[in-house]
This record gives C-alpha cells, structure tokens and sequence, in this order.
C-alpha cells in the first residue's frame, strides 16, 4: 500500500477545502485553510522517506555513510510551517478587525462593501 | 452564491483535483525507497561544509537566500498584524489579576528559566543538534509567554517592552542581510559560506550556519512575541502597554 501516505496528504487537503465551503464562522475558516495547507507537509515528508532510515542528522550514533531521509523536503517543510503559521496569524488579525466592523463573523452574512 | 451551489463547485472541483492528484501520485517514486537524488547532494554539500545538521545546513547555507524571503515573509506578516490590530487595542484600565492556583504559578516560574535555556540551546547549536533559529526562537518567545501562563499578564507586560522586541526583530533581518552584503562584498554569492569552516561537530564550525541561525532565532523570537502581544492586547488591555 505505498500510495496511502500520498492519499491521506491529498484528503486533508480535500477536507480542509471542505471546511472553508462549509464554514459558518470566520475563525473556523482560518483553522479550516490552515488544514488544507498542512497537506503539504504530508507530501512533502511522504516524498522524503525512506524505510529503515534516520533523521538527517550526523553524529557518533549515525555516521555520515548510514541511510537518512530527504533532509531536502523537510527544509521546505519547515519554510511551510514558518509561513502558515504567520499567515494564519496575519487571517485571525483580519477576522479580529471584519467582527469589529461588520459586527459578525458569518460568512454569508458579509455581503455588503462598506467603506 | 447559495450554499447549495457552492456544495456543487465543490464537488465538481474536488473530484477533479482527485482524479488528477492520484494520477499524478501514480507516476512518482514508490513510498519509501531508496532513491533520493536530492537528498544525495544535500548531503554531499553538507558534510563539504562541515554541517552535521544537514537540514540546518539547507536553511542556512544551501539555499540561505530561501530562509531570507521566508523570514521576510514572517516580519511582513508580523506587521501586517500589528497594523492591523493597532488602532483597535485602546488603553483601558487594568484588570485585576484573577487568582491563579499556586501550582500553575509555581511551574511557571520554574519553567520560564529552563524553556528559555532549552530555547537559547536549540538556536546557538542548529547547525550540529535538531534545531536552529527558526524552532528556537518559537520556543524562545513561547518560554516567555510561561510568564501569562503563571497568572501575571503584568509581569509579561514588564518582561516584554514592546519596542525592544520590534528593534531585534528588525535586528534579526538586518543581520541576515549584512551577512548576504559581507558574503557578496568577499566575492563569493549572496549568503554564501564565507567564514572558515573548523572542525565538524564543534560549536564554531560550518562557516556562517551558526551565525544565520542565531539571527533567524533573533527575528522569530522577536516577531513572534511581537504578534502575541497584539492578540493579548485585544483581550487584556493595559496600562502602559504601548502595544
């Protein structure tokens, strides 16, 4: 079963998609984007690995020459990581200033521009 | 759009992007074999520069023009909140403290020194151990927040002048930047490992990895307790918080 990894990296994308179309509220929306962004840090790291290996990291226990995962796709995990975390902080900000506003934080209920 | 429309959008577009991500999952490498060409040449290229830690050697050496934009994206991002947020947080009096059970308290303070030292310990040594500025700085400012935790957002407050933390972050970028400058002004390519490399396994070793990490560690540490303090100040308005 060797494309289960890349599947559930693809469901929670698809999960994550889900919960934004079927969001009530706007802080569930956030949480929801941030679902569907983790997905790639599935892939990413089911992309990475390999079977009977180590962390990509050398030291007396585990010599240069022992097998390792892809430390390639887990450096851009980590930029991931970095960037989902602010931008979902950058999200909430926005959410914080839309309920001050606008009084709701329903979705639907955001029709109207104002200036 | 009704929500029933938008169910059927939806649907349609998510079965697409099914259909074509299991074809293109199809056509990749088997899960967990042994062929990694990138990962050959990462580590190749690390353990040229004496970097043990080869992801931290990616980060901050490999591609260190990467971590600049992430970390820039990360300060951008930062900013953007604190605009956002700042000309609603309008100073109110200050809340009285609410109890705090002695035992939260206790773990608090006895927690804040060694969270800080762990944090202090995963940036300085990124470059041989798991780690480096970007987790350190995370568990750096997370550390400092054990001080809200233990009840007293007023020692928080205290512990946290806003405006110093803004400068280290600026700080942080500034020095990365600098280092791109110095390595470029020496030569070699912006971020290129200029310094002597030393012995591997040391703590000054792997030329410029140590010194990125720190400054990374800086701007994550600052940014993050940066934009925590704005969240906190939406909540627990306080006097003499600029912020």
């Amino acid at each position: 079963m060797t494309l289960f990894p890349y599947l559930v990296a693809g469901w929670i994308l698809l999960a994550g998609i889900y919960g934004v179309v079927r969001s009530r509220h706007l802080v569930h929306t956030v949480v929801c984007v941030s679902i569907a962004q983790s997905s790639t840090y599935v892939l990413l790291l089911a992309i990475g690995y390999q079977r009977h290996a180590t962390a990509p990291i050398f030291g007396p226990a585990n010599p240069p020459d022992s097998p390792v995962v892809d430390p390639v796709v887990q450096a851009m995990t980590l930029t991931d990581i970095v960037v989902s975390a602010t931008v979902t902080a950058l999200l909430l900000a926005l959410v914080i200033l839309v309920a001050k506003r606008h009084g709701t934080v329903v979705p639907d209920r955001l029709h109207a521009l104002r200036g | 759009m009704s929500r029933r429309t938008r169910m059927v959008v939806f649907v349609l577009g998510a079965a697409g992007v099914a259909v074509l991500f299991v074809l293109a999952v199809l056509r990749t490498p088997g899960f967990g074999e042994d062929r990694h060409p990138y990962r050959d040449a990462a580590i190749d290229a690390a353990l040229r520069q004496r970097t043990p830690n080869v992801v931290s050697s990616l980060n901050f050496d490999q591609r260190g023009f990467d971590s600049v934009g992430e970390e820039a994206i990360l300060v951008a991002a930062v900013i953007g909140a604190a605009t956002l947020l700042r000309r609603w947080s309008d100073p109110a009096e200050a809340d009285e403290p609410r109890p705090v059970p002695a035992v939260t308290r206790l773990a608090g303070y006895v927690l804040l020194p060694v969270t800080l030292l762990i944090g202090a310990d995963v940036v300085v040594h990124g470059h041989l151990t798991p780690g480096g500025g970007f987790q350190g700085g995370v568990v750096l400012a997370t550390g400092l927040h054990l001080l809200y935790i233990a009840g007293d957002y007023r020692a928080l407050v205290r512990a946290r002048p806003l405006d110093w933390y803004e400068f280290g972050e600026a700080a942080g970028l500034g020095a990365v930047v600098l280092l791109g400058v110095a390595s470029v002004l020496r030569g070699a390519g912006f971020l290129a490992n200029i310094l002597p490399l030393g012995t591997s396994g040391q703590l000054l070793s792997a030329g410029v990895v140590p010194l990125f990490s720190c400054a990374i560690g800086l701007a994550v540490s600052c940014g993050v307790v940066v934009l925590l303090a704005q969240f906190l100040a939406q909540y627990l308005p306080t006097k003499g918080d600029s912020a």
